[in-house]
């Protein structure tokens, strides 16, 4: 059976998909990609979907699942390299993928999750610090 | 008046004969030079159209024909199962219905996408959907 690749980066789980997904592939995908969040305890996934031509709303509820489930396993996700006309296509179909986090391409995405990492644990440390203040 | 100027029928009765679908109807669609954006509306739409046959009649035919009206082509497809038919058409087109597990998207969805778009469905015979996107525009 085919198989989408995931590979860990650091902190970060890295997807491309490289070939037209059907059904049970990207169902496939998602229950692999939360099983390697849980595993590897990433932070984040950066899924690339520059090489795919057509997200029709089987693929679009795929993805924002993935979001979901991952946020619940405290990891950030980041869609990266959408083309344009996928774009145009998406938002008319009526899909307009809220709560996924996007970027242009891969350095963006990575810098994007990468500022979010740093951003909840400067908020742990803020919390910290009132917790200080308040022992004071 | 639309001509048709060739027919080419798809038998889909599994989950992968959606992406040899999908192909063949990308060929068609860069043959009749078809915009980019266009093509994706357009497969975008069958893949929805195709999911439903799948899902709720277990597959069916598609008709891909290439039309003209003088200048401009355009790419018609007519998918036909002999699925439990669709007893609420008005219902079934509206945003967010669904009698699966889906977002609902799928029917209201692709009509956004094309031209045209006809939908007939007798209960326990079948379904059929027409539609139609033109090259440009």
């Amino acid at each position: 059976m085919d198989k989408i690749p995931i590979l860990k980066m650091g902190p970060f789980l890295l997807v491309t998909i490289q070939v037209d997904l059907y059904d049970r592939l990207a169902l496939t995908l998602e229950a692999d990609l939360v099983q390697m969040v849980n595993k590897t305890r990433a932070k984040g996934v950066l899924i690339d979907i520059s090489a795919v031509s057509i997200v029709d709303s089987f693929m679009g509820r795929i993805i924002g699942n993935i979001a979901s489930m991952s946020k619940l396993l405290e990891a950030e996700t980041v869609l990266v390299g959408m083309q344009p006309a996928v774009a145009i296509t998406l938002i008319e179909l009526g899909l307009p993928l809220n709560g996924v986090h996007t970027a242009l391409d891969m350095e963006r995405g990575m810098n994007l999750l990468k500022s979010m990492i740093n951003d909840t644990s400067n908020i742990g440390d803020n919390e910290i610090e009132e917790d200080d203040l308040i022992v004071e | 008046m639309i001509l048709s100027l060739s027919k080419d029928a798809i038998e889909i009765i599994k989950e992968q004969d959606v992406v040899l679908f999908r192909n063949r109807l990308k060929e068609t669609a860069i043959r009749i030079k078809m915009s980019l954006v266009n093509q994706t509306r357009l497969i975008t739409a069958a893949s929805e159209l195709v999911r439903n046959m799948l899902r709720y009649a277990n597959g069916g035919m598609c008709l891909i024909e290439i039309v003209t009206r003088g200048r401009d082509n355009g790419i018609r497809l007519t998918f036909t199962d002999k699925g439990p038919g669709i007893p609420d058409i008005a219902l079934a087109m509206r945003d967010g219905y669904s009698t699966g597990k889906s977002l609902g998207m799928g029917l209201p969805g692709s009509k956004r996408l094309v031209n045209e778009f006809e939908i007939k469905s007798q209960a326990g015979e079948g379904t059929m959907v027409i539609i139609l996107k033109w090259s440009h525009g």
